[in-house]
């Protein structure tokens, strides 16, 4: 947290990308988190993702649910619509918003309790459908704002600042998410910025429900021995599966790497991402493997990163609906409405 | 006893078991004798239940048009065992008894002072088919044919109806015009034809039309432009966004690409039906949901948010029994104050309320408008007496010149020539503010939509000025909203008059013949309609304006009365609550027996004083 007010002025050789925009103006209002939050790692990992895409950033609309995390999309994108809506809910919000303008790119800001507690049902509906966002949720295993509950994903075992051990089990939102139709799924760690980036930037390229989990810290309520949701723990546990390059053109690279170590993935537009294999059994266009995956790992206590499964001809909400290409908020009465004409006919039916 | 002689001016009542077919042929019935010119008015009364249930369905035939519930039954159509003894029991002394007399039934199951037509369905049935899926459903068809000739019904407006339903069909058509014949055959053989009861074919339908109002609440939502729909199934809510499907596949694809102008979303439940209608008026398509009282109850957090962060959205309440899961399948109009201040903190909300399928029509399509002029959720409060049952009304109207009212919404043009944007800064003193659509500009018009307290900038404020500058301008809405939702409708008496009726919704109705029963009666009664909240100013006055002011609702605990004391400056002692609420559409002879007996116990007092 800090107090001091953001320098209006930019300095002007700061660096532009294709579409004019430093990455000073991706930001957004000073966060109100506390110093050292994983979450605003995670909120600079959105900023630079979207300079490095060169996304406009009124082109983004961005969602979230209550609680810390859901606080974030006020401290990044001061020049997107945001949407702060209730508890849990930030799902269908997303889901409705998408619907009426198929050309906007969506971003769903969640946290596990907003995710895994009350809003388990609506991540659970909106994975299944197939909605084209990208659905980050900032995973701290405890309340922050309400200072320091458990929640749903804190390991049984754990131990929360006040000393209690933790019994129930955990929600393993990436398991979730794979069983039930997410079409990107990864995982990462708020403290490893170099991984978290190319993760949101192959979300927001990817066309179909993405979702990342990423671990934060909560540097006030979860970050002490005996929890393992800490800097440390996590550190300890990283188990990355690979690391990715995401390409801009659509042509594939194959240089450089040694045949097996790199895996390069075609993207429904014709781009690619490149993936460095960093486990040799892992293959994230096998979603039933890969679950078998993630399982083994967590059973061990670690903690497996990277892009863990990718559907890349996956198909999206909008596509199963058949709707028109034009987003469905620019229709107007003619498009709409059926006219007097038409109702003539149906009254004459209903006689 | 003597039977019972009407003619155009009788109530016929099925009872059937749920599932067994019967629904369609009853309302073949129905429509035979509106083609003969004479209005009905059918009603369903069903269970929770898909197979098995009792089900009954009522249809009033009356010349003179009134669409309201008559109460008493002239003619039963016994086809259920299980309610025999309830059924034979409602028959109005003089009246007429139709069963499947196959099996002898003893004496005493009958009474005296009916007439009792037994007609052997089940061995006319055995006798001519062998599928039992055919003796089923046949038997209803022949039943059809056996009261056509008991009540002189034109068989040539139930061939022509069939002749309509299975255009094309031959096989379908000619089994189901033997299966008519082979019920008059046997009534004209075996029977007394006519019936004190007849059907004369009259002139009263007119270019009427014959709609469910779900289905033209539907409509309303095709026209006014709705074009996304989340929705979650709940009786008696199911059939407008089913009906929504269906109207949109006929009428919402474009015809080059064989795309769809619209989205519909089953929901997971109500909660993110809402939330996902809610999202798409955020982002500047028309939304709505359908639902009922419990779904209500369910959207309650989420209702308090659009009110709040001032996002369209209508919710079409086709309101049934409550509380909890209550009276499913029954009629109630219970919802007006759950609905009126639905979330916690101080809130307020539109509501519409439609007498009719017509206006089912035109306050959904209606709705929408409002919902983007007001930026606010729109309730329209219909309920189950005109959601799932058909009606006759008058055609529905479109003007093609009017196109849709979005509100206040700040183009790419005005931010570009550097309007100051603020997205909750009343510069108008309506009340109602500029918005923009996500996605407008690179620069300006960006703000953050949250259900927590802002400044006029949308920005974040727990200040106690900002608080109440925001809370009091959407009062400031509110009285906007008064002068732009539909206006009471006043239906004077003949003769001036001190006394007055409040009513609303589905009772209108009953009430219109109520009026004119009173009337009839001596006692003559200025009625106003009410047909939204905020209350017109108006209907302040018609309280003023009148001694005693009955008002008629579905509930027990006169909740429009306790919206109109808590909103207007009225003295509740004026207000005389005429209350039904067990579940069956109000009757006209309920309200004129409540307030002539109201009127009566007054004049008594008023006498007893004169004399003391």
């Amino acid at each position: 947290m800090t107090y001091l007010a953001k320098p209006k002025l930019h300095h002007p050789g700061l660096t532009k990308n294709a579409v004019g925009y430093t990455r000073r103006d991706y930001e957004g209002k000073i966060s109100t988190l506390c110093a050292g939050c994983g979450h605003d790692s995670i909120s600079a990992a959105i900023v630079q993702a979207c300079w490095e895409l060169d996304i406009q950033p009124h082109r983004v609309a961005k969602l979230s649910g209550i609680g810390c995390s859901s606080k974030t999309p006020d401290y990044f994108l001061g020049n997107s619509h945001g949407f702060n809506s209730v508890h849990g809910r930030m799902p269908s919000v997303l889901t409705g918003a998408n619907l009426a303008n198929r050309e906007l790119i969506y971003l769903g800001v969640s946290g596990d309790g907003d995710s895994a507690s009350i809003g388990l049902g609506q991540f659970a509906h909106s994975m299944r459908r197939g909605v084209n966002m990208v659905y980050i949720v900032e995973n701290n295993g405890v309340y922050g704002l309400t200072k320091g509950q458990f929640s749903a994903t804190a390991d049984k075992g754990s131990k929360s600042k006040r000393g209690v051990i933790n019994s129930d089990e955990p929600l393993d939102m990436i398991g979730m998410a794979l069983l039930l139709g997410a079409t990107y799924v990864a995982r990462s760690f708020s403290g490893d910025k170099s991984q978290l980036v190319p993760l949101i930037k192959g979300a927001i390229e990817h066309k179909g429900a993405a979702f990342i989990d990423v671990v934060s810290p909560c540097i006030a309520f979860n970050n002490h021995a005996g929890s393992t949701k800490s800097y440390e723990y996590v550190r300890q546990h990283n188990e990355a599966v690979n690391r990715m390059d995401f390409i801009e053109g659509r042509e594939e690279i194959t240089a450089d790497y040694a045949p097996g170590e790199v895996i390069t993935v075609e993207q429904h537009d014709g781009r690619f991402l490149r993936l460095k294999k960093l486990s040799a059994e892992h293959d994230p266009t096998d979603r039933v493997r890969t679950m078998n995956y993630v399982q083994e790992h967590a059973s061990r206590g670690e903690v497996v990163t990277g892009l863990l499964y990718i559907d890349p001809k996956a198909i999206d909400m909008h596509e199963h609906l058949n709707t028109v290409d034009t987003p469905l908020n620019q229709l107007d009465v003619e498009q709409l409405c059926p006219g007097a004409s038409a109702l003539e006919k149906i009254n004459a039916s209903l006689r | 006893m003597t039977p019972i002689q009407a003619t155009n001016d009788f109530v016929v009542k099925f009872a059937n078991v749920n599932g067994s077919g019967s629904a369609s042929a009853n309302e073949l019935f129905a429509r035979s004798i509106l083609r003969m010119g004479v209005p009905v008015a059918p009603r369903n009364i069903f269970p929770s239940n898909i197979q098995g249930l009792p089900t009954w369905y009522e249809v009033r035939v009356n010349e003179a048009g009134y669409q309201g519930r008559r109460g008493g039954v002239d003619l039963m159509v016994a086809m259920n065992p299980q309610t025999w003894e309830k059924d034979v029991k409602e028959i109005s002394p003089g009246g007429y008894l139709f069963y499947d007399n196959s099996k002898p039934l003893s004496e005493s199951k009958f009474r005296t002072d009916i007439q009792i037509i037994g007609i052997p369905l089940t061995h006319i049935c055995n006798a001519t088919y062998s599928d039992p899926r055919q003796r089923q459903l046949f038997k209803n068809i022949i039943y059809v044919g056996a009261l056509s000739a008991l009540l002189d019904i034109d068989p040539a407006e139930i061939e022509k109806l069939f002749s309509e339903q299975f255009k094309g069909k031959e096989a379908l058509l000619q089994s189901n015009i033997k299966a008519l014949k082979l019920g008059r055959d046997y009534a004209f053989e075996h029977l007394t034809c006519p019936l004190g009861l007849r059907v004369k074919r009259a002139n009263n339908v007119g270019n009427k039309v014959f709609l469910d109002g779900n289905s033209a609440a539907a409509l309303g939502a095709v026209y006014g432009g709705a074009s996304v729909c989340a929705w979650y199934p709940i009786t008696p809510s199911s059939s407008v966004a089913e009906a929504f499907i269906k109207y949109c596949q006929k009428y919402r694809v474009d015809s080059a690409t064989g795309k769809a102008r619209y989205a519909i979303i089953q929901g997971e439940d109500e909660l993110s039906s809402i939330g996902i209608a809610i999202g798409a008026g955020w982002n500047g398509a028309r939304s709505f949901t359908a639902t009922s009282g419990p779904g209500i109850s369910l959207m309650t957090e989420f209702i308090g948010l659009a009110y709040f962060a001032e996002i369209p959205v209508v919710l079409i309440n086709v309101q049934r029994g409550g509380p909890s899961t209550g009276m499913p399948t029954r009629t109630q109009q219970s919802d007006v104050l759950s609905c009126a201040y639905a979330s916690h903190g101080d809130t307020k909300h539109v509501l519409l309320f439609p007498e009719d399928p017509k206006e089912c029509f035109e306050m959904c399509a209606q709705a929408l408008d409002l919902a983007e002029r007001l930026q606010t959720p729109i309730f329209v409060m219909t309920d189950l007496d005109i959601g799932m049952n058909t009606r006759l009304c008058d055609p529905l109207e479109w003007d093609d010149t009017k196109g849709y009212d979005r509100g206040k919404v700040m183009t790419y043009e005005a931010l570009e020539a550097g309007a100051d944007f603020g997205r909750y800064n009343d510069i108008d003193g309506d009340g109602i503010t500029y918005r923009t659509y996500p996605g407008t500009h690179p620069h300006h018009g960006a703000y953050f939509t949250r259900g927590t307290t802002k400044d006029r900038y949308a920005r974040y404020s727990e200040a106690g000025p900002d608080y109440i500058e925001n809370v009091t301008r959407l009062l400031r809405k509110f009285e906007s909203a008064k002068k732009i939702v539909p206006a009471p409708k006043l239906l004077p008496a003949a003769h001036p008059t001190k006394l007055g009726a409040l009513f609303y919704g589905s009772t209108s109705p009953a009430m219109i013949e109520a009026l004119d029963l009173l009337a009839a009666q001596g006692i003559a009664v200025d009625a106003l309609r009410v047909r939204a909240f905020p209350f017109a100013d108006e209907i302040d006055r018609f309280i003023t304006e009148h001694t005693g002011v009955f008002v008629i609702e579905q509930n027990r605990d006169a909740q429009l009365k306790s919206l109109l004391v808590n909103e207007g400056q009225i003295n509740p002692e004026r207000l005389i609550s005429v209350l039904h609420f067990d579940g069956t559409p109000i009757t006209a002879r309920f309200i004129v027996d409540e307030i002539s007996h109201h009127v009566a116990a007054h004049t008594v007092v008023a006498f007893k004083k004169v004399v003391s």
